[in-house]
Order: C-alpha cells, then sequence, then structure tokens
C-alpha cells in the first residue's frame, strides 16, 4: 500500500506536476486579480478594503489546511515509520507558516482601516498567533535538531499538541465574543458573501492552492535529490 | 502490521494527546473570563460583583437614532437587543461606526448603566455585499 509513496516512483511525476502548474498557474492567478481586483463590487460599508479578504481568507484556510495535514502525516509517520512523510511535512511547513503570516499581516491591514486598530488581542487573533508559534516550533525541530529520529519524535509532539489549536481557531469567533467577525462562509448553509465576491474568493483559492502546491513540488523535489545523492549537503 | 513497537507508539500518540486535550480544556475554562473580548449590556446588568471604575470592553450594536454629537463628546447607545448602556467617548470614531453597526467600546463603568470609553472599535458583520444590493434591501423593507 505504501510502494506508492516511495520516493523513486514519485520523482516523474512530481517533474510532470510542476510543468503542468507552471503552465497554467500564471493565467488562473491573472484572471484571479482581475476579479478581484477590478471587476469585483466594493462593499457597502467598507468599500475597497473588502479586496483584502481575497487575500487573507484563502492565506487563513490554507495556513489552517497545511497544519492539519502536517499533523495527519506526522501521526502515519510516527506510528508507522513512513520516511517519505518525513520529507512532506519538512516541505510543507514552511509554506503553512508563510500563509499563516500573510492571513495575520493582511488582517492587521484591513484591521486599520474597519476596526481602528492594527491588532488585538482577541481570542481569534492570539489562537492564530498560537499557531504561527507553533509553525515556528515545528520548523526550528527540523533545523535544531540533526538526528532525523530525534526529529520524527519531537515534530510529531510539536504537531500534535498543535492540531489541538485548530478547532480553538476555528471556533473561537462562536464560543467567546470576538472583535473578528464569524465566518462569512460555512461548509453547511448559505454564506453571507454575495456571489460577486464569492467567485473572486474561489479563484484566489485556486490560485494560492496552486501556488502552495508548487512551492512544495519544488521543495519536495530537492529532498529527494538530497535523499538520491546523499553526499551532497546543499543543492 | 500491528506489531508491539506500532501499538506502544500508538498508545504514546493517545496519551499524549489526551493529556494536552484535558490540559488546554482546563487553561480555557480557568480563563473563560479574560478570553472574552468584551463584555455585552446583558453580561454587565446580571454580574454582581462588578467593578466600577476597573478598565473593561463593552460590545454590542449602536442603537438606531441614538447617536448625540456635542462639542465635546459622542454619546450613543450600545444595545443587545434586550439591555442597554450609555456610552460616552470624545476623540475620533472609526470609519465604520455607524447606527446599527456593531461596536467595541474599551474605558471604564461610571455605573451600571453609564460608560466612559477611552477607545472606540467598529465590529464587522460577517456579511459582504455590493451597494446597489444593500440598497435594493432597504428599498425592499420599505
Amino acid at each position: 500500500m505504501f510502494k506508492f509513496f516511495s520516493s523513486t516512483s514519485i520523482y516523474s511525476l512530481i517533474h510532470k506536476l510542476i510543468n503542468f502548474i507552471n503552465s497554467i498557474f500564471f493565467l488562473i492567478l491573472i484572471i484571479g486579480l482581475t476579479f478581484a481586483l477590478v471587476l469585483s463590487p466594493p462593499d457597502y460599508i467598507q468599500g475597497d478594503s473588502v479586496r483584502i479578504m481575497y487575500v487573507h481568507v484563502p492565506a487563513a484556510w490554507l495556513g489552517l489546511a497545511c497544519f492539519a495535514f502536517i499533523t495527519f502525516l506526522s501521526i502515519f509517520n510516527f506510528v508507522f515509520k513512513i520516511r517519505n512523510f518525513y520529507f512532506i511535512n519538512k516541505s510543507i511547513a514552511p509554506i503553512g507558516l508563510l500563509f499563516t503570516c500573510l492571513a495575520i499581516v493582511t488582517g492587521s491591514l484591513w484591521g486599520q482601516p474597519t476596526w481602528g486598530t492594527w491588532w488585538v488581542w482577541d481570542a481569534r487573533l492570539t489562537s492564530m498567533f498560537v499557531l504561527m508559534l507553533f509553525y515556528v516550533f515545528y520548523i526550528s525541530a527540523f533545523k535544531l535538531l540533526d538526528k532525523e529520529e530525534t526529529i520524527v519524535k519531537v515534530s510529531s509532539t510539536i504537531a500534535i499538541i498543535g492540531s489541538i489549536n485548530l478547532p480553538i481557531i476555528k471556533y473561537s469567533v462562536e464560543w467567546w465574543t470576538t472583535l473578528h467577525q464569524p465566518a462569512s462562509i460555512k461548509i453547511a448553509g448559505s454564506s453571507s458573501v454575495h456571489p460577486a465576491m464569492l467567485l473572486p474568493l474561489l479563484v484566489m483559492l485556486l490560485v494560492f492552492l496552486l501556488y502552495g502546491a508548487l512551492i512544495f513540488l519544488m521543495k519536495y523535489k530537492t529532498e529527494i535529490i538530497r535523499i538520491k545523492k546523499k553526499n551532497i549537503k546543499r543543492i | 502490521m500491528l506489531t508491539k513497537k506500532v501499538k506502544n507508539r500508538i498508545l504514546f500518540l493517545v496519551s499524549i494527546s489526551i493529556l494536552s486535550l484535558a490540559a488546554v480544556f482546563f487553561i480555557i475554562k480557568s480563563l473563560n473570563k479574560n478570553i472574552l473580548y468584551f463584555s455585552t449590556p446583558t453580561e454587565i446588568k446580571k454580574e454582581e460583583d462588578i467593578v466600577i471604575g476597573r478598565a473593561m470592553r463593552v460590545g454590542g450594536m449602536v442603537k438606531k437614532n441614538s447617536i448625540i454629537i456635542n462639542e465635546k463628546n459622542i454619546q450613543f447607545i450600545v444595545t443587545d437587543f434586550k439591555n442597554e448602556i450609555l456610552i460616552s467617548y470624545s476623540g475620533t470614531v472609526p470609519n465604520l461606526f455607524a447606527e446599527g453597526k456593531g461596536v467595541v467600546a474599551e474605558g471604564k463603568l461610571n455605573d451600571k448603566f453609564f460608560f466612559i470609553a477611552d477607545r472606540i472599535l467598529a465590529k464587522h458583520d460577517e456579511k459582504y455585499m455590493p451597494p446597489e444590493i444593500k440598497k435594493m434591501l432597504e428599498n425592499n423593507v420599505k
């Protein structure tokens, strides 16, 4: 079952995928940006600062999704010792950190004109900040420790403890009073975002997904080359 | 597939997650009051041992037709549709501060129905729509 995940069979697939994403990425990026910056209407109360949402929301979603994915693979790697998952996690973690930081920075930029403040310590913002810290811990486990076995143990523990934060982030706006507004787009039920704004949001989500996948594949490819030529430390 | 080693690892993970879940649960439970970013007028009314003059935050909706702007300060009523509290503030308000919109005021209680704010933050709701749609909706209501 795990044979598919062996690095040899996956290498040529990665190469094809990178080429494929490269060929469509800029087209979708341009479509997404045109919708987000030009074609979509301004909001009835925020005006044009609503456009920050088209970066903020996908970035936050992907920041959460990356951590959930990392936790999932960490558990599997820790229990069944599937070495390949170690390299996948190592490649995904910086991307998740990037998206989380992006969500925090864009949220801050949005908060200043709408709320009247850059930052408050309400439940949503604080839990998002904690997620960022967990990403930093997670990545530093890879940077600071040298033995792979220790890295797997330490990083999996960090991932599992950090994953408790994920539902807290998601439901922070429902469990407690926060300055951050509740979720506009729900998995079940109707969303409170007008379709003219939902479309650019979804296209931008696709753009971010492709971007994340592209960076991941490139990093992952480097990791695989590193295994194949063990004596090379840097490429 | 489930050798003894694997079972041990699973056991280790399960115990770690249960332990940390319990830890987080108790931390959150003990912090519960502090995690609330603001109190609603109803909560203030119910609260018995409230400290007058302590720094706190009150949040809710700005009541329609309640904003009074004087030379020195601005007064408005914050409501959660059950109870109300009068807020007085001098300074600039955020752009999104408006009647019928959410607001969070930082400051001190003068008494249970009067609050003196040093800072006003606008709270945005989760609705996003173009201006034309908003106008249409308003016309429909009329």
